[in-house]
């Protein structure tokens, strides 16, 4: 190994994680120009060459590489919280006509398509502009771009790398859910446990929250599909002896590897500007129920990227691409490329949950610099795999179960159900205390869903 | 069923392996062809029961590559492409491999999210788990994790 592997967690998170995670961080450690450690978070599980809830940083003056295999095959997938300003007893006399409309509205589950298909113009408009496009086309508000990381649109992206494949597949897919773990929630702030920042964020106990979880959709799957492959077969011309074919790379200064940023950027795009819309379609239809309800955004994170940051190693600013795959960016306070509204406080990070398991909303560290290149995790980890799933619960089991706790699941596939039943994750919540714990953020509110759309 | 070289039956099957959040497609057969054919049941498998899909229309696929591994990969990605941009599942394949390039063929239908009941969508094969092989027994292999 080039750098030693870092693996956050307490005792029994890093006892039950697979044993595949640890050779999978080691063969990252293992890769060119790979910088002070690679590292799991808290949530980490086996995934394809990184494991889910990896970091990594390349240096590229060092020779570094930039990894299709370490950001995944979601690009940019991650999670958008929409405040509400709505408390529990608001909902209560419409939350069945609205969990109705919603799962009407949102599009989502196995073969769904938007109502928005883009010709080949707008199609490159949207993957170089991001949410700041679709705010343009009129799905969302001005104010709402300074509450997504990179001020909603990244910039690099070269809409000229993504292949027709991909286009062909986004066509159809602007706005919408996508399905496996990917929901659409309307939650109640149930904990705080900082009221400070809490209160910085607009949240307090008993209100109600918005959270969506989805990514690039077919762009980003196609993107991964096509980088992936070519890059494992350029390997060895670049000299780069790949541990794991899975971790597919290229220097970051090649053709391939700048070719793969600006596509992927791209893809980040993609990403954003998909759940500008689903906000869009959200609060259209709030508006109907709840008129009053303007759904600011509180932020949106993302959790499968590489970001050129520049970040403090050995007292040196280094300019570095971090790879976070299925691991949060969390800026702490007073961090430059901070939205003004999160100066004082640092970056809000989005841990999801599973229908009915609890989902919570950190922050990122009071001191910097931050650890692990500033990032947290993003969800519990699988507990069980699909086909143990399937086994044990029937999807409309679970919907009925979690019906008598108050929590209304609406999806097309009640298989997808019993695959994402809630006892097939592992608890957050021992999660969340390792990451407050070893620093990588800090807990704020604690979120219980009430209405889950599911894909 | 055909018999191996050792006079034992190789018995032609799809079947999903575990893999953490995601899904091991596995296609066995007595040939190459069919190993793939299986691999293509076993991907659509992870969506729905293949024994639902009508056979209403049929696409047609040709892949190239240097090695069998990486022509696998391109097989099952291609189909997941045709099933994302038809928004289609297919439930039968016949496959024919000379040398380096593959040329396939599926069956199927549009999805009917009340029939078929599709529980995910593949988002793309992945290289995790790719290979295939000829067991001691004679029979192929085809393998991969799938992203969904």
């Amino acid at each position: 190994m080039r750098v030693p592997a870092v693996l956050y967690g307490d005792e029994r998170l890093i006892a039950e994680m697979d044993d595949k995670v640890l050779e999978q961080i080691g063969n990252v450690a293992c890769l060119p120009g790979i910088v002070d450690a690679a590292y799991t978070m808290p949530d980490a599980h086996w995934g394809y060459g990184f494991p889910i809830g990896g970091v990594a940083a390349f240096d590229p003056d060092a020779g570094g590489v930039v990894s299709a295999g370490g950001v995944g095959f979601d690009i940019s997938c991650g999670v958008r919280t929409l405040l509400t300003g709505l408390r529990r007893q608001d909902l209560e006399p419409s939350k069945e006509a609205l969990a109705h409309s919603l799962f009407r509205t949102i599009p989502a589950g196995v073969g769904s398509t938007g109502k928005i298909v883009l010709d080949e113009i707008e199609m490159d408009r949207m993957l170089e502009g991001g949410a700041r496009w679709a705010v343009g086309q009129g799905y969302g508000r001005a104010e709402d771009l300074d509450r997504i990381e990179e001020r909603g649109c990244m910039p690099g992206a070269r809409s000229e790398a993504v292949s027709p494949r991909a286009r062909h597949r986004q066509r159809e897919e602007m706005g919408t859910l996508g399905s496996g773990n990917h929901y659409l929630e309307v939650q109640e702030v149930t904990a705080i446990s900082d009221d400070g920042v809490a209160a910085a964020f607009g949240l307090a106990r008993g209100d109600l929250v918005v959270s969506i979880h989805c990514g690039s959709r077919g762009l980003g799957h196609q993107i991964g599909t096509d980088f992936l492959r070519e890059m494992a077969l350029a390997a060895p011309a670049h000299g780069i002896a790949l541990p794991d074919l899975e971790l597919a790379c290229a220097p970051i200064r090649s053709e391939i590897g700048e070719r793969y940023l600006g596509a992927m950027r791209a893809g980040i795009n993609c990403a954003l500007a998909n759940r500008q819309i689903l906000t869009h379609l959200t609060r259209r239809l709030f508006a109907h129920f709840f008129p009053e309800a303007s759904l600011p955004v509180l932020f949106d994170v993302s959790h499968n990227t590489c970001k050129e940051e520049e970040h403090e190693i050995a007292g040196k600013r280094r300019r570095l691409f971090v790879h976070r795959k299925g691991a949060t960016r969390a800026f702490g306070a007073d961090h430059p490329e901070l939205p003004a509204a999160f100066a004082a406080t640092g970056q809000p990070v989005f841990i999801g949950g599973s229908m009915g398991t609890p989902s919570a909303i950190m922050v990122g560290p009071a001191l910097r610099p931050e650890h692990a290149f500033a990032s947290s995790c993003h969800g519990a980890g699988r507990r069980l795999s699909r086909h143990q799933a399937l086994k044990q619960w029937r999807g409309r089991q679970v919907v009925d179960e979690l019906r008598e706790r108050g929590i209304i699941i609406k999806s097309p596939s009640m298989r997808g159900v019993a695959e994402e039943a809630p006892g097939a994750y592992k608890d957050s919540t021992a999660v969340v205390e390792a990451a407050h714990l070893a620093g990588l953020s800090r807990k704020v509110a604690t979120l219980e869903p009430l209405i889950c759309i599911k894909g | 069923m055909t018999k191996s070289a050792g006079g034992s039956a190789i018995e032609t099957h799809a079947e999903l392996f575990p893999h953490g959040a995601d899904v091991g497609v596995r296609g066995i057969g007595p040939t190459r062809d069919s190993a793939f054919e299986q691999a293509a049941l076993a991907l659509t498998s992870a969506v729905t029961d293949p024994a639902c899909i009508a056979s209403q229309e049929a696409i047609e696929v040709t892949c190239e590559a240097p090695n069998d591994a990486y022509l696998l990969l391109d097989w099952l990605n291609a189909l997941i492409y045709e099933m994302a941009v038809r928004r289609a599942v297919f439930g039968r394949f016949a496959v024919s491999i000379e040398g380096n390039r593959l040329h396939g063929r599926a069956w199927g239908e549009p999805v009917d999210r009340t029939r078929h009941k599709p529980a995910v969508e593949p988002k793309g094969a992945t290289l995790t788990a790719l290979e295939v092989a000829i067991r001691d027994d004679g029979a192929w292999v085809a393998q991969c994790i799938v992203d969904v």
